[in-house]
């Protein structure tokens, strides 16, 4: 039977999705992701002040902290999508327009981003900060996520389009029917790590007035000038997060392969 | 009678090479007709040229009254018509094997899902995969992928079929099944055009064999003429490697 290894190049700045195969019972994982969560719960009952005070402050930051992660990521996914299919799309001025999208976003640093939309938005249209902080990183992210699209698209060998085609479907039919859903197979490790990556760089989003995790964090720590104490528990939340998620791609990812078996 | 298919002086370049150089063929309705030759002369080019995987540079190819080379000639409406078996069987890997074959029906030919199914289960059964229905294909053998392909072309109730190469990636035990299938197609009347080597099939059920090199057709006859007395001796040349 001719089964087909599939090699992944997983580059990823964000917390390394689990192997299927690692199950040891002292996985990197598991010692990171109980061990913090351990310290969360022990600290505030070992020493109540501050960390008990720190951790009934921060809940409002981890709410808007995942406002702006899943907005941003629901239009960086379509962005992303449209932006990929662009990249490969037969009609000159369209890929034109999505390759120069990719080449412009991916050289500017988010942080500049988020100040030029925040700024550039603003001196035409009065929309809330958190409007323009999701804006900012939906746009950055879509360019990231089109070219894992694009080489996810790539990456499904020629003769499925071929053998669609062939049974009479149109392109469209065949890439929605057939290729899509074999892409989102393959882009799911790699999108899964830029949710992560989005998770922990939506930290930047709060130079604005948006109050996120970290701005939470920041606000409590120079009232109360418990800097070590509060940022510890910040960095703790943040591991804590972004482990749980990492692990959820993984779940998500062995369902999805189903059909590999 | 009319003919089924036919190739007109077709030619096709890539880059540095010509893959087609002149080749004109006709296949009429019910005939099987075999194509030889060694690998870069052109066989499987022909064959994507016909349902248009490949476009010509000039000449035409017919499929009944329709011209296929046309610019404008309706491909999609076309490729319904011819079925197409790969090499590589290029099944659909995230759909189950029933779900390959009611797929392009219900997509493209808009058939109720309930019919579909239907058709696609006496379909397997007419390849010998009842039993299969609710497997991927990475949970089928090369021979079982290849025969869930043939249905899957079939369901479209093509009037032509084309094969390139249908079992040259498989390990010999399995090439039988294959052959078995496409031996009770043609004995069921489906026109065919095969890129195959397999003499043992072309002596069972083809009408005709074409032998090609280098572009184009050197020799036309039947198996046994073709096979045992051939008169070019480039053919002559070309089975003694391969018999």
């Amino acid at each position: 039977m001719a089964t087909v290894k599939k090699t992944r190049i997983e580059i990823s700045d964000g917390a390394l999705i689990p192997e299927r195969e690692e199950e040891a019972v002292f996985s990197a994982w598991r010692i990171s992701f109980f061990g913090a969560l351990a310290l969360l719960i022990l600290l505030p009952i070992v020493s109540p002040d501050p960390y008990k005070r720190i951790l009934e402050f921060l809940p409002d930051g981890i709410a808007r902290t995942f406002e702006v992660t899943v907005l941003s990521i629901f239009f960086a996914f379509f962005l992303g999508l449209f932006t990929g299919l662009g990249r490969i799309s037969r009609i000159k001025i369209i890929n034109r327009i999505a390759t120069i999208y990719v080449e412009v976003i991916r050289g500017i640093p988010l942080l500049v981003q988020i100040f030029y939309i925040y700024y550039a938005l603003g001196k035409f249209l009065r929309i809330p900060d958190i409007t323009s902080a999701v804006v900012a990183m939906a746009v950055c992210y879509g360019a990231y996520l089109g070219e894992i699209f694009r080489a996810g698209i790539q990456s499904i060998p020629k003769g499925q389009m071929e053998a669609a085609l062939a049974l009479g479907m149109t392109r469209n039919q065949a890439m929605w029917k057939i290729i899509l859903p074999q892409t989102i197979r393959v882009v799911l490790p790699p999108v899964g790590n830029e949710f992560i990556a989005l998770l922990k760089d939506s930290s930047l989003v709060s130079i604005l007035a948006v109050s996120d995790l970290l701005r939470r964090g920041r606000e409590f720590a120079s009232k109360t000038f418990y800097y070590f104490e509060t940022y510890t528990m910040v960095a703790l939340v943040y591991l804590v997060l972004t482990l749980f998620f990492s692990r959820l791609v993984a779940i998500m990812e062995k369902r999805l392969n189903n059909f590999e078996r | 009678m009319k003919d089924r298919v036919r190739v007109i002086n077709a030619v096709k370049h890539f880059k540095n090479v010509t893959a087609l150089n002149g080749v004109s063929l006709s296949v009429k309705p019910g005939e099987v007709v075999l194509i030889i030759g060694p690998s870069g002369s052109g066989k499987s080019t022909l064959l994507r040229c016909i349902n248009r995987l490949e476009r010509l540079n000039s000449g035409q190819i017919w499929i009944d009254e329709e011209e296929v080379t046309k610019p404008k000639a309706d491909i999609r409406k076309i490729r319904e018509e011819v079925g197409m078996v790969f090499q590589s069987f290029n099944l659909f890997p995230h759909l189950t094997a029933l779900k390959n074959i009611t797929l392009a029906p219900i997509v493209v030919k808009k058939v109720p899902e309930k019919e579909a199914v239907e058709k696609a289960k006496a379909l397997l059964s007419r390849v010998g995969l009842s039993d299969k229905a609710n497997s991927y294909p990475s949970q089928l053998s090369g021979g079982q992928q290849q025969r869930v392909a043939i249905a899957r072309a079939l369901a479209m109730d093509p009037k032509v079929m084309l094969f390139d190469e249908p079992t040259s990636a498989l390990d010999p035990e399995m090439i039988k099944e294959v052959l078995d299938v496409m031996l009770d197609l043609a004995n069921d009347g489906m026109t065919m055009l095969v890129v195959s080597h397999e003499m043992g099939f072309a002596k069972a059920a083809a009408n005709k064999v074409i032998f090609m090199d280098n572009g184009e057709v050197i020799e036309t006859g039947s198996p046994e003429k073709l096979f045992s007395n051939p008169e070019e001796e480039r053919t002559k040349r070309f089975l003694d490697h391969i018999l």
